[in-house]
């Protein structure tokens, strides 16, 4: 690197040497790794043939038309779904709250304890919410209970961590003001924390919720209750139609339910 | 009523903040300490109510040692030992009104300060503070919707509702403009002959200092080089107490006059 | 004593009355939804319930070390899915991200029209999409590889597209006034503008896609998640133990790792 440059010569290349090598080997490792992981998982390009797509066409037209008489009990099964979504969000965010201000750095002064939490958050989001469902389903049996527990302790993880950054953000003087004028730990929170994270607080909530209901789509088929009990069922006796009511009617909800977060949140921050 | 003896303090990082204090603080005086930055002027302030702990020596408010003070007692010292500080500290999306009330924070119950139940008397109380800095019109605004001046008005008005017998101020109008910041000064004076509270105010500026104050106390490195009647205090005894020829920055100079009035 | 208490705050009408409307729809909201939830207390409640924790928890803390290298395997297989998956992504979502960017595609029509099949890409769970693939091709990893490259191309256009529209035009600008042809401004003047960000993301992705293909296997598209069913099923609470303690520690140094080279992209 400190070797100065022979500027008599004409310069081979736009960039030095050093680093074309590097860009070089990285791009042979991330194609090498593609190559073997598309072998190992068995979909390399040669997969897209005439075969392919003529297997997926086919299950297109079978998909079509969707069987709006079966929407009746879809409506059912998602507002349950939905309802799940909402009573574990609801639960997680009043649980977060002591979670996060104990993960937020400025306000606990107790390294220990701080990277405890962290830590302890950090493993609870690696948990996939489907994971925690069949453990919960295991120990509470088939039925939506399992299922929200699952959704709280998962949104809990990503909730935690969302808030205790937005503390760690927060201007610190007020808190110094209410405690010089001699607010306890309980006040100080109240008057000089909460007033500055409780926007983030709610547009995160709602963020979640949409997370939460997407989640809460997939959780019946381990049994957890919602609207992927029906989509196995449906699956099972190869009625497509139905199927393809089911997916068009979750999806149509979705796109509703992250269409009004997204208006509330824009208008909250 | 302060009362020092002996008070040093180092911080964890091995920097020396007070060495060997030893000053007498009367009821109702009007006390500003000067100093450049990094002289011990806030470590002083801040010993007072104890959001810093002197490591040495003895520290009487009202003839009470305070240095041992903890949970219960230390809220106590903070309600009766008011705070302004240079960047007003407000909490800036909450309204005035509820930035004065937090002034009585210190004298209502947690769970009533959470639901905001207040006696009509202590609403009234936030009130007459507002009304004494002249800002009551701006009530139910946002802080973050007000000037600098305007907030630290509020913030003397937070102070006023917490009802203390001594103020402190941490460098109040270092981040304001000359008009505002004779405004703030006089508001501070105001109060202090008006409710006899005594006053210990941190300035840089020494026309300032020599304006406002009764009693003037130099500190430099932690120590106090010069203590005396600001009547006696001249250019000569600022460049004692700073060690160097007084330059521009030191003053602040206008005069209340042309303030603007929002 | 005279107490002057401060006029009452300015209300206007129309605020209040949306506010008591907002209060009384949450609370409706609220008892409709646990009233009609249909929670089997009394069976979460009993004697069945104790003998599950004592059947299940024991056993989920003592994971089946024997089978450690069966989690390994599937666990690779899963990472496998996630890159492939990503990796096409990362690559599809170059076209998608220019085609929805405002300053590369200037009619509006067109790039609304990006946004919005990004959009709907996005939100599309990738679950489902899985679904489709396991029906329509035959269980295994392909569908859990294409589940995740499609839904993947929602964010990462998304995620481009942002950051093409953030570049420096003048760079494009002063390419134009040299004579450089269009390809030649995209691979002079705005790839080296955008690349960072655009690998960043793609890693980032990737991280995401590592969690989402755990689960794939549920529904028979491959992975570790085909395990877990087995486990559960058969209620061999060690084995799941032994899977749930394999992904904690690859999310973990995948997260770690990603993070690593993020900062230092960027």
């Amino acid at each position: 690197m400190s070797k100065p440059l022979n500027t008599n010569r004409v310069p081979a290349s736009l960039v030095s040497k050093d680093t074309k090598f590097r860009m070089n080997i990285i791009m042979l490792v991330v194609l090498a790794l593609y190559i073997l992981s598309s072998v190992m998982t068995n979909s390399s390009i040669l997969r897209f043939d005439a075969d392919f797509f003529a297997n997926v066409w086919n299950m297109i037209v079978q998909l079509f038309p969707p069987n709006w008489s079966y929407a009746g009990v879809v409506v059912d099964k998602l507002l349950e779904t939905i309802k799940m979504a909402l009573i574990a969000t609801t639960i997680a965010g009043i649980l977060c709250i002591p979670f996060s201000l104990l993960a937020a750095s400025n306000i606990v002064q107790n390294k220990f304890l701080y990277n405890f939490i962290k830590m302890f958050l950090n493993i609870m989001r690696t948990i996939p919410e489907l994971i925690l469902a069949v453990v919960f389903v295991g120990l509470f049996g088939i039925g939506v209970f399992g299922g929200i527990l699952a959704l709280i302790i998962f949104s809990l993880g990503i909730l935690a961590k969302l808030i205790s950054e937005t503390i760690e953000a927060i201007d610190m003087n007020p808190l110094e003001a209410i405690r010089a004028s001699g607010g306890n730990t309980l006040q100080v929170i109240w008057y000089a924390i909460v007033p500055q994270v409780l926007p983030q607080f709610v547009s995160f909530t709602l963020y979640v919720f949409e997370i939460n209901v997407r989640a809460s789509v997939v959780l019946g088929f381990v049994g957890a209750g919602g609207i992927g009990l029906i989509l196995q069922q449906q699956l099972n006796f190869l009625s497509y139609q139905n199927v393809s009511t089911i997916i068009v009617i979750t999806f149509v909800v979705v796109v509703i339910i992250d269409y009004i977060s997204n208006k509330l949140r824009g208008r909250l921050v | 009523m302060i009362e020092m003896k002996d008070l040093s303090l180092v911080y964890p990082n091995g920097t020396q903040g007070l060495k060997n204090i030893n000053v007498n603080i009367n009821k109702g005086e009007f006390v500003v300490i000067v100093g450049l930055s990094g002289a011990g002027k806030s470590t002083f302030i801040r010993s007072i109510n104890r959001l810093v702990t002197p490591t040495e020596g003895q520290l009487f408010v009202d003839d009470e040692n305070i240095l041992k003070y903890k949970g219960k007692d230390l809220r106590k010292l903070r309600t009766k030992v008011g705070m302004i500080f240079q960047n007003y500290n407000l909490v800036k999306r909450s309204t005035v009104m509820k930035n004065v009330i937090s002034g009585r924070l210190g004298h209502t119950g947690t769970l009533k300060s959470i639901l905001n139940l207040y006696s009509k008397k202590d609403i009234a109380l936030a009130y007459e503070s507002l009304k004494r800095v002249n800002i009551e019109e701006k009530l139910y605004s946002r802080a973050d919707q007000l000037s600098g001046g305007q907030q630290q008005r509020v913030s003397i008005a937070r102070v006023l509702t917490q009802q203390p017998s001594v103020v402190l101020a941490d460098e109040p109008v270092a981040s304001l403009d000359p008009p505002t910041s004779h405004q703030v000064m006089k508001y501070l004076k105001k109060i202090n002959s008006e409710d006899n509270i005594t006053t210990i105010v941190n300035l840089h500026f020494i026309d300032m200092a020599m304006e406002y104050a009764d009693r003037i106390i130099g500190m430099r490195a932690g120590e106090i080089v010069f203590d005396g009647p600001a009547s006696e205090v001249n250019e000569k005894t600022f460049e004692e107490i700073y060690g160097r020829p007084i330059k521009e920055d030191d003053i602040r100079g206008g005069t209340e006059e042309n303030v603007e009035t929002p | 004593m005279n107490i002057i208490v401060p006029p009452k705050p300015p209300k206007s009408g129309v605020k209040t009355i949306r506010n008591i409307i907002i209060g009384v729809g949450m609370l409706a909201l609220y008892i409709w939804t646990f009233a009609t939830i249909e929670i089997p207390w009394d069976r979460i409640f009993s004697q069945r319930t104790v003998e599950n924790f004592d059947r299940v928890i024991p056993k989920l803390f003592s994971p089946d070390f024997t089978f450690a290298s069966r989690v390994f395997e599937y666990m690779m297989e899963t990472l496998f899915i996630a890159f492939t998956g990503s990796f096409m992504a990362a690559i599809l979502a170059v076209p998608f991200g220019f085609f929805a960017a405002s300053n590369i595609n200037r009619n509006p029509f067109l790039n609304t029209l990006g946004k919005w099949i990004l959009n709907a890409d996005r939100t599309f769970p990738e679950i489902l999409l899985a679904l489709i693939f396991v029906v329509a091709i035959g269980p295994g990893a392909f569908a859990g590889v294409l589940a995740i490259a499609i839904h993947s191309v929602g964010m990462l256009g998304k995620l481009y597209s942002e950051v093409v529209e953030s570049i420096d035009m003048n760079v494009v600008e002063a390419m134009e006034a040299n004579g450089a042809n269009k390809i030649q401004i995209f691979f002079y003047g705005i790839m080296p503008q955008v690349i960072p960000e655009f690998l960043s993301y793609a890693i980032y992705r990737f991280e995401i896609d590592v969690r989402a293909s755990t689960v794939l296997g549920i529904i028979g598209a491959g992975g570790i998640g085909t395990l877990l069913v087995i486990s559960s099923r058969n209620r061999n609470w060690d084995e799941v133990g032994m899977i749930l303690l394999v992904i904690i520690i690859f999310v973990s140094i995948i997260d770690y790792i990603s993070t690593f080279i993020r900062k230092r992209i960027v």
